[in-house]
């Protein structure tokens, strides 16, 4: 094989990779904003700070260690005991949950029926607040991820390859693993909302406020319950992100990643979180691989997905599957 | 006037019940409108009532005082002879009270099928754990379930478009389509916000047909908004006549026709 077109093909395989996390970010947003219209800027928050509360949990840590210790004059950093991952996962998902149920609780409650742009901003101080929390709980200093999911060069498939096509991919463990666990999520995802009594009352509400009144369903629980679904979803993003590259603040820039996804699926559509979130990854890199390296001085893995959106933006503003604006007269 | 209290049979043999729903006074105002005023009346078990009046009249506003979607500044509710508390409209509808709505509010992301199923929602009771798992108790909750939309389906004649999403019906479909989302619930009590706005002829009389087929054969107690006065002359047992918010009729279709304020209300007589 030809080494440029095997380049080619190790860059389209990785760009698939990194547009299943994309997708998975951006399933977060479209959970939350098709059951109640809120554009939830805090997803990428929510992802670090379970990220963090993970890594925390794991380490033993003492939440709050930095306000104990000033206010006591102690000096108690760790529990001294270990979680296996398994526990602190679930643990974590516990947080999470009640993560929901409070912000439901004492901001979007208060806020029914508000203008989207006041929910969104609601959304704005939530991220704010919720970074500010998970420094004070957590302490601000990059932390290591390991709830033992493989990583490194999967020597498998460089020899297969190599013995194949004489050119061996490079492909991390880790992005597989990521890829199977978002993909298994996702479809989950999908048969909860499709089969289940929940998930009937989520697309319910999601359809029309009203309707889903006058057969019964509680807002506010399915509320609650789309909040923890994002927030579990929050986490599988968080904890693949900061295996791969630690849990640090800068982890929910990726929620900023998810936008683009978002412009081109549509803010409505499940399929089109992953559609779109596979299309900018693989755009993105095959871009900087093909155009952007040789041509354009490299470095366009930061702008193009941005531009691509742009462009839906002009031609098809709802996205791919997202609704059609009409409006009838 | 001959003792009612317990119920009597009708004409063509229906058995009407006792009160199971009265409305006390009810006053509803929207910032300086008095969208109805101080208006009483009741629905007896399995009749059909009909709540009349010339547009503006507050019928809608009535309804929606029924279900719990407003809530009024004064007058109670009484249901099935204790007072209601204020409630949400999910809890009134838990309580067995389903309704449709004028402007049609059909979940019209979701086919026939899935919208009749979503009224089931109060009558399934398998908890998230079971319905995670699915196989089992849940599976078992949601077929039977599923019977008993197919049921409904059937009784309304609907079969054809089970699997269609809804958004693709016509306005006639559509309103039957609710219909039935509102009957899977089985409710005690069934109220329909101008079930016949916009269809001709034939369909007004084959959902005149399903609403007197759902008295007869279930026993639900309607109640129903419905300009049109030949299908309230020949559906109703009692009229409820409302007019600028005031209520200035109840009774028999037969003793409301002859009401010269209701004569005067749809005539456009000046007041004084």
């Amino acid at each position: 094989m030809p080494e440029q077109l095997a380049f080619t093909i190790e860059v389209f395989l990785n760009g698939l990779m990194a547009g299943v996390l994309y997708a998975l970010v951006a399933l977060g947003f479209v959970l939350i904003y098709k059951a109640s219209g809120i554009f939830n800027y805090a997803q990428g928050v929510m992802a670090l700070f379970a990220a963090l509360t993970l890594a925390g949990i794991i380490d033993g840590q003492v939440p709050f260690s930095h306000l104990i210790n000033a206010i006591l004059g102690t000096d108690i950093h760790h529990f001294g005991w270990h979680v296996p991952a398994f526990l602190a996962i679930l643990l974590t998902m516990v947080v999470m949950i009640a993560l929901a149920y409070a912000v439901q609780r004492l901001v979007f409650r208060h806020l029914v029926g508000q203008e989207p742009i006041i929910l969104f901003m609601a959304t704005i101080g939530l991220a704010y607040f919720l970074e500010g929390v998970g420094d004070l709980m957590w302490g601000s200093d990059i932390k290591s991820m390991d709830v033992g999911l493989p990583q490194g060069l999967n020597t498998w498939i460089d020899d297969t390859t190599f013995n194949a096509f004489g050119y061996g991919f490079f492909i991390d463990n880790l992005d597989i693993v990521a890829s199977i666990i978002a993909a298994l999520l996702v479809i989950g995802l999908v048969m909860f909302a499709q089969y289940t009594k929940q998930g009937r009352a989520m697309r319910a509400v999601a359809d029309d406020h009203q309707a889903a009144l006058s057969v019964g369903v509680s807002l506010n629980f399915i509320w609650i319950l789309v909040w923890s679904l994002a927030g579990f979803v929050a986490l599988v993003a968080g904890i693949m992100w900061g295996t791969k590259s630690g849990v640090q603040f800068s982890l929910s820039l990726i929620a900023l990643k998810a936008l683009p996804v978002l412009m081109l699926g549509g803010f409505t559509s499940i399929p089109g979180a992953i559609v779109g979130g596979l299309i900018i990854g693989v755009g993105e890199k095959l871009f900087e691989f093909l155009i952007g390296a040789p041509f354009l001085g490299g470095a366009t893995e930061n702008w193009f997905a941005y531009m691509l959106a742009l462009i839906f933006l002009v031609f098809r503003p709802q996205g791919l599957f997202g609704e059609k604006i009409i409006e009838r007269v | 006037m001959k003792d009612m209290t317990d119920g009597y049979v009708t004409a063509d043999g229906r058995q009407i019940g006792p009160v199971v729903m009265e409305m006390k006074n009810i006053t509803l105002r929207f910032g300086g409108v008095e969208a109805i005023k101080d208006i009483s009346f009741d629905i007896r078990q399995g009749e059909i009532r009909a709540i009349i009046g010339p547009n503006g009249a507050g019928k809608s506003s009535m309804l929606n005082v029924i279900s719990g979607f407003y809530v009024p500044q004064e007058g109670e509710v009484w249901y099935k002879g204790s007072r209601r508390p204020t409630m949400k409209p999910f809890e009134v509808a838990q309580q067995g009270i389903a309704r449709t709505f004028q402007n049609i509010a059909l979940f019209e992301g979701m086919s026939v099928l899935d919208n009749v199923m979503t009224g089931r929602l109060t009558n399934m009771k398998t908890g998230m754990f079971w319905q995670s798992i699915w196989k089992g108790k849940a599976e078992r909750e949601e077929t039977a379930n599923r019977e008993v939309a197919e049921k409904i389906i059937d009784f309304l004649e609907i079969q054809a478009i089970r699997k269609t999403p809804v958004s693709r019906l016509s306005y006639g479909l559509k309103k039957r389509v609710e219909l039935a989302r509102a009957l899977a619930a089985e409710p005690s009590i069934l109220l329909l916000d101008e079930p016949m706005a916009g269809m001709n002829v034939e369909e007004k009389e084959d959902m005149s047909r399903f609403i007197l087929d759902v008295n007869d054969e279930f026993g639900t107690t309607i109640a129903l908004i419905e300009h049109d006065m030949g299908v309230v002359m020949d559906l109703s047992d009692r009229v409820v006549v409302m007019d600028y918010g005031k209520k200035i009729g109840d009774g028999t279709p037969s003793e409301v026709r002859n009401n010269q304020d209701v004569i005067d209300a749809y005539l456009g007589v000046a007041h004084d």
